[in-house]
């Protein structure tokens, strides 16, 4: 995985691994802040930040970190951006900090985060992990906005905050609290399965789990152990 | 005592952790499929909660506030947790030989469930006193375990239903569950009525 060329790093976090459709991680805050587009952008980009910057430390010091305490080391490295980002998003954008609330600091226990530090820059060069934190942010980011865009189309009739009209009569306010969250994410991982299933020759190995378990061992949903 | 319950109730129903606030997916997606893992797991969750909060709470109140470092709250925090539950895990290994064989195999896994983590980090924010946080740790417990059983009796029918291919395996769990988030929506407002207003 370490020989792909750079463009590849970046594009198969988008579709082929996405990390929460593909590799279901980090599925906590895709449910909880997808009720609003500008909300699932928002936690995307701040989730993607943190992602960048712990891999690129990780990395850097991959070789420093003891093997036993890898696990506490990495968890201090992001706890320290996510405080770093939670500063910055208190400062500048309160109105995003009100709606994402304790998520925010519950970028630290993100699985794609900590999956990414075990899986990916713990064992590659520091531009490698920066272009991979990238990717995996990108996937992140644009499946958040897309969730949340979608969530609050079908809830409150609008996009981005831009009412769109005659959908108002329509909306569905159970779409934007948790009964929609769960439901929309389900029909979008079967539209991903669905994607998949018609362009087999776009499968991977057969399964989405390409090692990001690690930090996040039940998040596959598929037996325990069976694949990590 | 009538806001120590009313905190209980909110946190086990109407703010239900699982299926309200989104926090602790993983465990309720992954461990869900057996009753005993279901209790298991749940038992270890709300064990750790009030571990957790016993030790975040004075830390966050007599360490952070009077020297002005609130901000490396989320720091503090993961790190107490991190080391609580290898902690745990040691001395009921050594102890508690029984408990730490049906829990231990679910305490490593805790460490990066956002649930507890979530749970104190609330707990400080809400401005709870100790024991009010206490319980709201009780309360947010015993509400996951009622999330994880419930849906485990869900799963189980689930499994003898043929949903189309592309929904099998987690989409057609996902929607089940947004079918048992729907009936806990029916909690929404219970506690008004019944302690007044929260």
């Amino acid at each position: 995985m370490a020989k792909n060329n750079k463009l590849e790093l970046v594009t198969r976090g988008l579709i082929k691994e996405n990390p929460v459709l593909r590799l279901v991680l980090g599925t906590c805050p895709t449910l909880a802040v997808t009720t609003m587009a500008v909300n699932g952008l928002g936690m995307g980009v701040a989730a993607t930040f943190v992602l960048i910057c712990s891999n690129i430390v990780i990395s850097a010091l991959r070789k420093i970190i003891p093997d036993k305490v890898r696990i506490p080391a990495f968890i201090t490295v992001i706890a320290g951006f996510v405080t770093v980002v939670q500063m910055l998003v208190k400062a500048f954008l309160p109105a995003l900090d009100t709606a994402l609330g304790v998520f925010l600091p519950l970028i630290v226990v993100n699985c794609i985060i900590l999956g990414r530090a075990e899986a990916f820059a713990s064992k590659n060069n520091v531009v490698d992990s920066a272009l991979d934190g990238l990717g995996m942010g990108l996937g992140f980011t644009l499946t958040l906005t897309i969730m949340g865009a979608i969530r609050e189309f079908l809830g409150s009739g609008a996009v981005f905050g831009f009412a769109i009209p005659g959908m108002d009569k329509f909306a569905l306010s159970v779409m934007t609290s948790a009964p929609g969250g769960f439901l929309i994410f389900g029909v979008l991982m079967a539209a991903a399965v669905k994607l998949e299933l018609a362009n087999p020759s776009k499968l991977g190995d057969g399964n989405g789990c390409a090692g990001g378990c690690l930090g996040c061992p039940y998040a596959c949903g598929k037996e325990e152990g069976g694949n990590a | 005592m009538a806001k120590l319950a009313s905190i209980f109730f909110s946190m086990m129903l109407v703010n239900n952790y699982v299926l309200v606030k989104f926090m602790g997916i993983c465990p309720f997606l992954g461990v869900s499929k057996k009753l005993d893992s279901s209790v298991g797991m749940s038992a270890a969750v709300t064990f750790v909660m009030l571990m957790a909060t016993a030790a975040t709470w004075p830390i966050y109140n007599y360490l952070l506030i009077p020297n002005g470092l609130e901000y490396l709250s989320t720091i503090a925090f993961i790190l107490i947790i991190a080391a609580l539950v290898q902690l745990v895990e040691i001395i009921l290994k050594k102890y508690i030989p029984g408990l730490y064989s049906s829990l231990g195999v679910y305490l490593p896994l805790i460490t990066t469930n956002c649930a507890i983590l979530g749970v104190t980090l609330l707990n400080v924010e809400s401005g709870y006193t100790f024991v009010e946080s206490m319980v709201a740790s009780a309360g947010a417990g015993i509400g996951f375990l009622i999330a994880m059983v419930l849906f485990t009796g869900v799963r189980s029918t689930l499994e003898y239903a043929k949903p189309p291919k592309s929904f099998e395996g987690l989409p057609i769990t996902l929607v089940a569950a947004s079918l048992v988030a729907v009936s806990f929506m029916g909690f929404g407002g219970i506690i008004e009525s019944l302690f007044g207003t929260f």
